[in-house]
């Protein structure tokens, strides 16, 4: 039998359903990681707090880091590429990670164009804010998709906005008569064959994680009960006072999303969180979401 | 003691709806399994596939640790898939082991990255008489089973599936495909009668249908 890579890749996003990816930049963040209950962790030098205080150009992680964190932990490892940066893909390929994000936080290599995906084996999970980003990065072969919310703000605002959105473009689609289809489909930018697939089903057809600007228990049961699939947490755990009972806070309210009993119990004595960034205070060129096109 | 007569799904993290969907293909209407309590009527509970470490922070933190122990001691009988074998072993190499269960040996990761996921069909003649689809996610491995377990299924080098009087053990995902035949196996081996005769699901992308964003009207 004829393996289906990208049905391989999209199932493995499947199983991550109901759990929480985490931001680490060492192994012995990974191991924190992976000992409070994350179901994989995403491998980068810097987290988006950091990257958005150094300034400067933020690049793939050095293979080397990636290869020490893929060491000591069996949960799946992620790392992120540049927005076009498709040479910086094929080595997070050759090192074998688990899933790469072609990712807005890092500085894009490409203003018009992202990465073929579809050339690849190695899965992709891309950022979208809207159906029309995210049906784009589908037809380029994205296996999983996460609403950007405003990376290393630890505020979860751009996050809620563009899950919004994504769910009312849906909405939107999948109300209109088929003959509205086709010009729908031209004002948002969104490929014929992903629109028809999202009416049929309701949703996107492959997962979507929640990302950016998560810092509680209390953000990642919201993105959950407003209908993701799972949570990216970055800045929010290892910028916080103790991420360690954070982390397992974050695990437990994403579990059990549903019930404010548990959620509050997952809330209580964690110290201090994220200092965080108000992201109605931002210019918008400062937003990192608005990257990818 | 209520009667022994639902199957559960254990509903923490992972393919949980997968599972869900296969079984009401079978006209079985399935527990999703958040707490503890949930155990007191079920004859089978399915361990999904997921992360492992994930799954069992979490059974631990609950305390739902000795409570399925107890339940599985008075007849609930498991099958855990991917992940959820991983669970149930005895022995996992080069790790703590977890509910011990059955008596198997598990390598965890076996095929380490994604890159080693895959697709294979094969015949598992205690199971179905047809060849069965098999998906393989960074699947681990059984290396090793006791006396009081039976394998079900040999590939290459290792054992993908076994069963023991209380347990079922597959290392792949009958429930990412379309097969119902390991569902059923399951469902009858807990002695729950299946009312559909189904062998296969009716479409491919059904989980999604529990995570709709919107009604879809049809």
């Amino acid at each position: 039998m004829e393996n289906n890579r990208f049905e391989l890749n999209a199932q493995l996003a499947q199983m991550l359903k109901g759990g929480v990816i985490m931001d680490v930049t060492n192994p012995e963040q990974a191991k924190i990681a992976e000992e409070a209950g994350a179901v994989a962790v995403m491998a980068l030098e810097r987290v988006p707090a950091d990257i958005r205080a150094d300034g400067g150009v933020a690049r793939m992680s050095d293979p080397e880091m990636i290869t020490e964190i893929q060491a000591v932990v069996s949960i799946p490892v992620m790392a992120k590429a540049r927005i076009g940066h498709f040479v910086e893909a094929q080595i997070l390929e050759a090192l074998k990670v688990d899933y790469i994000d072609e990712s807005e936080v890092l500085t894009p290599a490409d203003e018009e164009n992202h990465i073929d995906k579809s050339k690849f084996s190695t899965p992709f999970v891309c950022g979208a804010r809207n159906l029309g980003e995210a049906a784009r990065r589908i037809a380029e072969g994205a296996s999983m998709i996460r609403t950007k919310g405003e990376a290393g703000t630890g505020d979860v605002v751009e996050a809620v906005r563009h899950m919004r959105q994504m769910k009312k473009d849906i909405k939107q689609l999948c109300g209109l008569d088929q003959e509205e289809v086709m010009p729908f489909c031209r004002d948002n930018g969104i490929p014929y064959n992903v629109a028809m697939q999202v009416r049929e089903l309701g949703r996107l057809p492959v997962v979507n994680f929640a990302a950016g600007g998560i810092a509680t228990p209390a953000d990642a049961a919201l993105m959950m009960q407003l209908g993701c699939d799972g949570v990216f947490v970055g800045s929010g755990i290892f910028k916080a006072g103790d991420p360690a009972s954070r982390a397992r806070a974050i695990v437990k309210a994403t579990a059990y999303y549903n019930d404010p009993v548990k959620v509050m119990e997952a809330s209580k004595g964690l110290g201090v969180p994220m200092v965080g960034i108000n992201c109605d205070s931002m210019n918008e060129d400062e937003k990192l979401a608005k990257r990818g096109w | 003691m209520a009667k022994r007569d639902k199957i559960g799904v254990l509903d923490l993290q992972g393919g949980v709806h997968e599972h869900v969907y296969h079984l009401q293909a079978l006209g079985i209407e399935p527990v999703r399994v958040k707490v503890a309590e949930q155990f007191d009527d079920l004859a089978g509970l399915i361990l999904p596939g997921g992360e492992s470490t994930c799954l069992i922070r979490l059974l631990n933190i609950f305390e739902i640790t000795p409570k399925l122990k107890a339940a599985h001691a008075d007849g609930m009988k498991i099958w855990g898939t991917c992940a959820g074998s991983i669970l149930i072993a005895n022995e996992i190499e080069n790790d703590k082991a977890h509910l011990q269960l059955m008596d198997i040996s598990v390598n965890r990761n076996a095929f380490g990255f994604q890159l080693d996921s895959f697709n294979t069909k094969v015949l598992v003649p205690k199971v179905s008489n047809d060849e069965i689809d098999l998906t393989f996610i960074r699947a681990p491995k059984i290396t090793k089973v006791g006396e009081n377990v039976e394998v079900l299924l040999k590939l290459d080098d290792y054992i993908a599936a076994a069963e023991s009087e209380n347990c079922l053990a597959t290392v792949f995902h009958p429930e990412l495909t379309p097969s119902l035949a390991f569902h059923k196996y399951f469902v009858e081996k807990c002695g729950v009668t299946v009312t559909s005769d189904l062998t296969e699901r009716p479409d491919r992308t059904s989980w999604m249908k529990y995570a709709r964003y919107t009604e879809v009207s049809k």
